[in-house]
């Protein structure tokens, strides 16, 4: 295929996106499941993605991401309530510590940067361990930052284990879209740099990265706060999503679903982590809810189903993935509109087999 | 050590009483090593002496307990591996070790990572060497065959400029025809004016095509010579040579 047809593929597909949100935007869908779903996605897209900078593309296997996630929707709710309201969120601490509030974007911005500091301070000491190693001390540091979060002694900052809300939220559902999209943008050309090669060469061999004169702890240290200040952004925007943010939903859980997004749409793809996230979304919140209920066929009571099958379902179809499809959606490959022609020219290649079946004979 | 006096002036590389310790053994326990400009020199010696040890040292990857390491006239030991690259020294790693989901290109690339220039007419150089790669530029490294890799990996390694390309092993676990490819490859490198320091269990071309040469023990120098000097040596011949007593 041409590079014009391809970039002009590209930008229908991109409008043709853009045209279904506004009209779900000015339409009676605006409060349906599928713009939650698709706002969900959206804002996990833009996590999964910065969790697949570190584990898929620089080969550190971290488990901090709903840690970082907290520390930006936290930074991004104590930053915005406005001073009018801070006396009704913080009711049992005389109306908290910060009486001032600042504009939606630069709070944005600063969840971000807060995620990137103790991105910072943590990795330090940890990004000298290696592989299971760092998953456990990231794991751990997440749910530390939980738990300091709800601690009585700096409630007056962060509302201890009560909710944070009245914050500003976003109007359209474009919002959450918009940042996500220039976040992976900045992302893609990170990884597209020569910073991104050397992210790729450490995760390839860490001795031979080495040997070219790449600085291993420097290099980890920057994917760590790269990813870090991403994930604090995606943690703003879940924030504004939910309109409520509450210490307590940041679990451990968490990141194990940003992880799942990231096998199942393949380590090392952007776009397949992108996918992954709104066929996640899509089956955990809306597709798979019909699990939960009990159904009758007739007379029937269909078994098993009530209230937490879902999750059973969705662990089953999950070691169904990781045993058969190992690879995740993608691969480590990114969407192409070659491979899309390829296909309907030669779905699952039937033509060449047949081509290659005639030569034998 | 006579032949060796008037060279001394211009070693470009000169190590003086290296020891490595990994816990509480000592690998490498105190050698000295003298690289003249522009030649091949090589460190032979059976496995666990402590020659890839020696090399990592120079290479900074791994921390000597004691070491002067002079290089062109400054002193370089205690130094990070990327500052001991930017100055001109280079490695080709035991094993090949190239990036296997990178393509050829992003592998040479990679060699030149720490450099501000243009690196055009230094892929023109390679390829010109290699041209099997340029065949292959768009191929994932770990796609190719194993004097490929090994290629590759010397390709990579010359990407950065070096006046200094050290080689652990490059003839491991190679074709005895593919080695010998190597080998040319490493003279023409040389011919160049790269000075070349060089690990080899094959002893025997090592000798062929080195000026000078080390056989190491234990952690230790036990020879020293000219490549024929030792190729004549009784000792040598017994131990790395094959011959039968």
């Amino acid at each position: 295929m041409k590079k014009n047809t391809k970039i002009l593929a590209s930008l229908i597909l991109a409008a043709v996106f853009l045209g279904l949100l506004i009209f779900i935007d000015n339409s009676s869908l605006k409060n349906s499941m599928l713009s939650t779903c698709l706002q969900k996605g959206a804002i996990y897209a833009l996590v999964a993605v910065s969790m697949n900078l570190l584990n898929g593309f620089t080969g550190l296997f971290s488990l901090g991401q709903a840690g970082f996630m907290l520390i930006g929707a936290y930074t991004y709710g104590i930053l915005t309530i406005p001073v009018t309201s801070r006396g009704s969120v913080y009711q049992y601490f005389d109306g908290g510590l910060v009486q001032f509030s600042i504009p939606v974007i630069p709070a944005i911005i600063l969840a971000g940067i807060m995620a990137a500091c103790f991105a910072a301070l943590i990795g330090l000491p940890v990004l000298k361990l290696k592989s299971d190693y760092l998953a456990i001390a990231t794991l751990g540091f997440a749910e530390i930052i939980r738990a300091l979060i709800q601690w009585k002694q700096i409630a007056p900052l962060t509302n201890g284990s009560n909710m944070l809300r009245a914050f500003p939220t976003y109007d359209t559902i474009l919002f959450p879209f918009i940042i996500s999209a220039i976040c992976i943008a900045i992302i893609v050309l990170l990884i597209r740099s020569s910073y991104g090669r050397a992210f790729k060469a450490i995760r390839e061999d860490e001795i031979a990265a080495e040997a070219m004169g790449v600085n291993l702890f420097k290099h980890k240290m920057m994917s760590f706060v790269i990813s870090s200040f991403f994930a604090g952004i995606g943690g703003a925007l879940l924030a504004m999503f939910q309109a409520s943010v509450q210490a307590k939903a940041f679990t451990s859980a968490m990141t194990y679903e940003i992880l799942l997004i990231v096998v199942i749409g393949g380590i090392g793809s952007i776009t397949g982590s992108i996918i992954a996230s709104f066929l996640f979304v899509g089956c955990m919140e809306w597709w798979l809810r019909f699990l939960d209920e009990v159904h009758y066929i007739g007379d029937f009571k269909v078994p098993f189903l009530r209230t937490g099958f879902r999750m059973v379902v969705f662990s089953i179809v999950i070691m169904i993935i990781v045993l058969f499809w190992r690879k995740g959606i993608m691969g480590n490959k990114e969407f192409s509109w070659d491979a899309i022609a390829k296909f309907f020219k030669d779905p699952f290649g039937l033509v060449s087999k047949k081509k290659k079946k005639g030569e034998v004979k | 050590m006579h032949i060796w006096g008037w060279l001394k002036m211009s070693n470009i590389l000169e190590i003086k009483d290296l020891v490595v310790s990994y816990g509480g053994i000592e690998a490498v326990k105190g050698i000295s090593l003298e690289i003249p400009e522009g030649q091949i020199v090589t460190l032979i010696g059976s496995n666990g002496a402590g020659k890839s040890t020696t090399l990592k040292s120079i290479a900074g990857i791994v921390k000597a307990k004691n070491a002067s390491i002079i290089f062109d006239g400054k002193e370089i030991s205690g130094k990070s591996p990327d500052q001991i690259v930017s100055n001109g020294i280079t490695l080709v790693p035991e094993g090949r070790r190239v990036f296997a989901n990178l393509t050829v290109l992003e592998n040479l690339k990679m060699g030149a990572y720490l450099r501000k220039d243009s690196i055009k007419s230094d892929l023109e150089y390679v390829y010109s060497l290699f041209p099997r790669l340029k065949e292959r530029e768009w191929q994932l490294a770990g796609t190719l065959s194993g004097g490929e890799q090994q290629m590759l990996a010397v390709a990579r390694a010359l990407m950065s400029k070096p006046r200094i390309i050290m080689m652990d092993e490059p003839s491991l676990g190679l074709a005895p025809l593919v080695v010998r490819d190597i080998f040319d490859i490493i003279k023409t490198i040389n011919q160049q004016g790269i000075t070349v320091l060089l690990i080899e269990q094959n002893a025997n071309m090592a000798l062929k095509v080195a000026h000078k040469a080390y056989v190491m023990e234990t952690g230790k120098i036990t020879l020293e010579g000219t490549g024929a000097e030792l190729l004549a040596n009784e000792s040598v011949k017994e131990a790395y040579l094959g011959k039968s007593k």
